[in-house]
């Protein structure tokens, strides 16, 4: 039995709208978003492109403001952002190009003030040999390919060791098979090490094989349309349906009813 | 014709074994002449003797030494010059000067850009200040920094640091603002705030634009320079460069002339192709920001 403290939330989300104001809009990204994401979960943020997953997470990282409802992280209100959240993004231009893949993952630690010297450097090389870039680990980012690019900046977030590791389609640019790859990494070291995780994509298949808990978010602006449970291996449901097909559905309805309310 | 075209050619499917040893040649080495021709420094050398040999045959044919020495006469009054340090005297004079008013422009520049990159009222105000002074020429300040500053040094740090400054603020500030949304967000992060950020994100992440103004601002506080020291350059009974050349002029040693506008070139050439060259290398080219 689990301990009763990790039954409370580590994030809670609750009545979340966020917005944007350009020079003539006034975008609304998210309208009213509730989820929680308990310690070790492998929470994925379902949704079409443009729904605001980004924008959520961007909140949650602590860089934009909600317009109403609130964040709180261990209880405590996000207000900045901070190392107990660490990003890992979908660009490759993430990592600083004026450091190697060492010095990437040394100056998270350091500049932050978490460890020091020798300290931050063993910490750092534990965490390049988990993603196998120990060979790597004097090359200079301009030198690595793009999933290479992205394992560095998973381990620089891993390395941190978050309260909760925030990703945003960190697999999105990469081709086919590496990210193949690189999602029965991610999951290996999930196994590892139970990170918690909030991760954020648009691919249904990469979400049900990822995630132990998926937010469906409704096309633009998102609003929670469902939370489902995955055990990664595309189960079958009661009406006989696999749960990347029942997905398939409840987003292929909205964009059905997205089409009759403004044709 | 047409339902030739529509339909596909039928090939049977086949799978070979990639052999990995024994493909041939794979790498081999070039010919002493290949490597020659290839190498920048021997083509660009090759033409440098070209042109020396022109201008030794022009001036001989010429033979007229004081309007256009030859290239022997000129190499010989440099090596004169060298020998019995005047021209390093002179050299290291004008360098001095240039080294106090590029220093005093970085410091300068490096407050503007920090009140522009804090406040949005300092990046007008740095926006406003460039483009106002950036296309006035440094020089055409000199009248004006005689009556402030009187003969002397003073006067000639004033007008290199107009042309250190905006160039280098100028720079600075436009690198700055094409630092990419992903890297400040990386260096948020992290928990850097204020000065720190700046200087562990912004200033890397800015430095081939900052480079660039280095170097134009080096590039225009040079030619200021010489040229400000040709109108004035004795300061208690010394001077540059420019100097040099105008005393030498006015005693018709005209070999000497070209001695010190060769010592000029060569310091342009040493500071823009050994400094800014190796400094590059070191950073931005070796982290592939440029190529
Ligand atoms: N910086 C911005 N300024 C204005 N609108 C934005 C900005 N970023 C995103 N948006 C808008 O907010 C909505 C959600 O964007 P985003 O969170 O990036 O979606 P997702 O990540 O789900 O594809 C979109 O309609 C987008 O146009
Ligand atoms: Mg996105």
């Amino acid at each position: 039995m689990p301990a009763p403290s990790t039954h409370k939330p580590l994030l809670q989300v609750r009545g979340v709208t966020l917005q944007y104001k350009t020079r003539e809009h006034l975008v609304t990204a998210t309208y009213r978003v509730d989820f929680e994401v308990y310690r070790a979960d492998r929470f994925v943020m379902l949704g079409p492109s443009g729904c605001g997953k980004s924008t959520l997470l961007k909140a949650v990282g602590g860089y934009m403001e909600p317009t109403e409802g609130e964040m709180r992280l261990n209880d405590e209100v996000i207000r900045k952002p901070g190392a107990d959240r660490m990003m890992v993004f979908q660009e490759f231009d993430q990592l600083l190009p004026w450091k190697t893949v060492r010095e990437n993952v040394m100056f998270a630690l350091t500049s932050s003030g978490r460890l020091k010297g020798k300290a931050a450097e063993d910490k750092a090389m534990q965490y390049i040999e988990k993603v196998n870039l120990t060979k790597f680990a004097d090359s200079f980012p301009h030198m690595l390919s793009g999933g290479m690019k992205q394992r560095v900046a998973i381990a620089r977030g891993m390395a941190m060791e978050p309260e909760i590791l925030l990703m945003d389609e960190p697999f999105a640019a990469l081709d086919a098979l590496t990210r193949r790859k690189m999602q029965e990494e991610l999951l290996q070291l999930w196994n590892d090490t139970r990170f918690t995780v909030l991760f954020v994509t648009h691919s249904i298949p990469e979400a049900v094989l990822l995630g132990n808990r998926i937010l469906l978010l409704s096309p633009h602006p998102g609003q929670v349309k469902a939370e489902l449970n995955s055990d990664g291996t595309d189960r079958t449901l009661s009406d006989g349906k696999v749960l990347s097909e029942h997905i398939q559905d409840m987003l292929f309805a909205d964009a059905i009813e997205e089409e009759s309310t403004h044709g | 014709m047409a339902e030739a075209a529509a339909t596909t050619i039928e090939r049977p499917e086949f799978v070979r074994p990639v052999e990995t040893k024994a493909y041939g040649v794979v790498q081999k080495p070039l010919t002493a002449w290949e490597k020659i021709y290839d190498s920048g420094t021997a083509r660009k050398t090759f033409l440098l003797v070209v042109m020396a040999v022109a201008w030794e045959l022009y001036a001989r044919w010429l033979a007229s030494p004081l309007l256009f020495p030859t290239f022997g006469a000129t190499v010989k009054a440099f090596w004169d010059a060298i020998a019995d340090g005047v021209l390093p005297h002179r050299a290291w004079f004008s360098i001095k000067v240039l080294l106090q008013g590029y220093a005093i422009g970085l410091v300068l520049a490096a407050l503007l850009t920090a009140f522009a990159t804090a406040t949005r009222i300092g990046a007008d105000l740095l926006e406003t200040l460039t483009s106002m002074f950036n296309p006035l020429p440094s020089i055409a300040l000199l009248p004006l920094a005689l009556i402030w500053f009187g003969l002397g040094n003073g006067s000639l740090i004033f007008v290199l640091i107009h042309s250190v400054l905006w160039s280098v603020a100028l720079n600075t500030h436009t690198g700055f603002k094409a630092v990419s949304q992903t890297l400040r967000m990386v260096g948020r992060n992290y928990g850097l705030t204020g000065p720190r950020y700046i200087v562990k994100i912004l200033m890397p992440a800015a430095f081939p634009s900052i480079l660039t103004g280095l170097k134009i601002g080096w590039a225009f506080a040079w030619r200021t320079l010489i040229a400000a020291e040709l109108v004035f350059g004795v300061s208690s009974g010394s001077g540059g460069l420019g100097w040099y050349i105008y005393e030498n002029k006015n005693q018709l040693e005209i070999p000497a002339v070209f001695a010190g506008l060769f010592t000029v070139i060569i310091i342009g050439l040493v500071v823009e192709n050994l400094i800014f060259r190796r400094i590059e290398m070191r950073t931005i080219r070796r982290w592939g920001m440029q190529t």
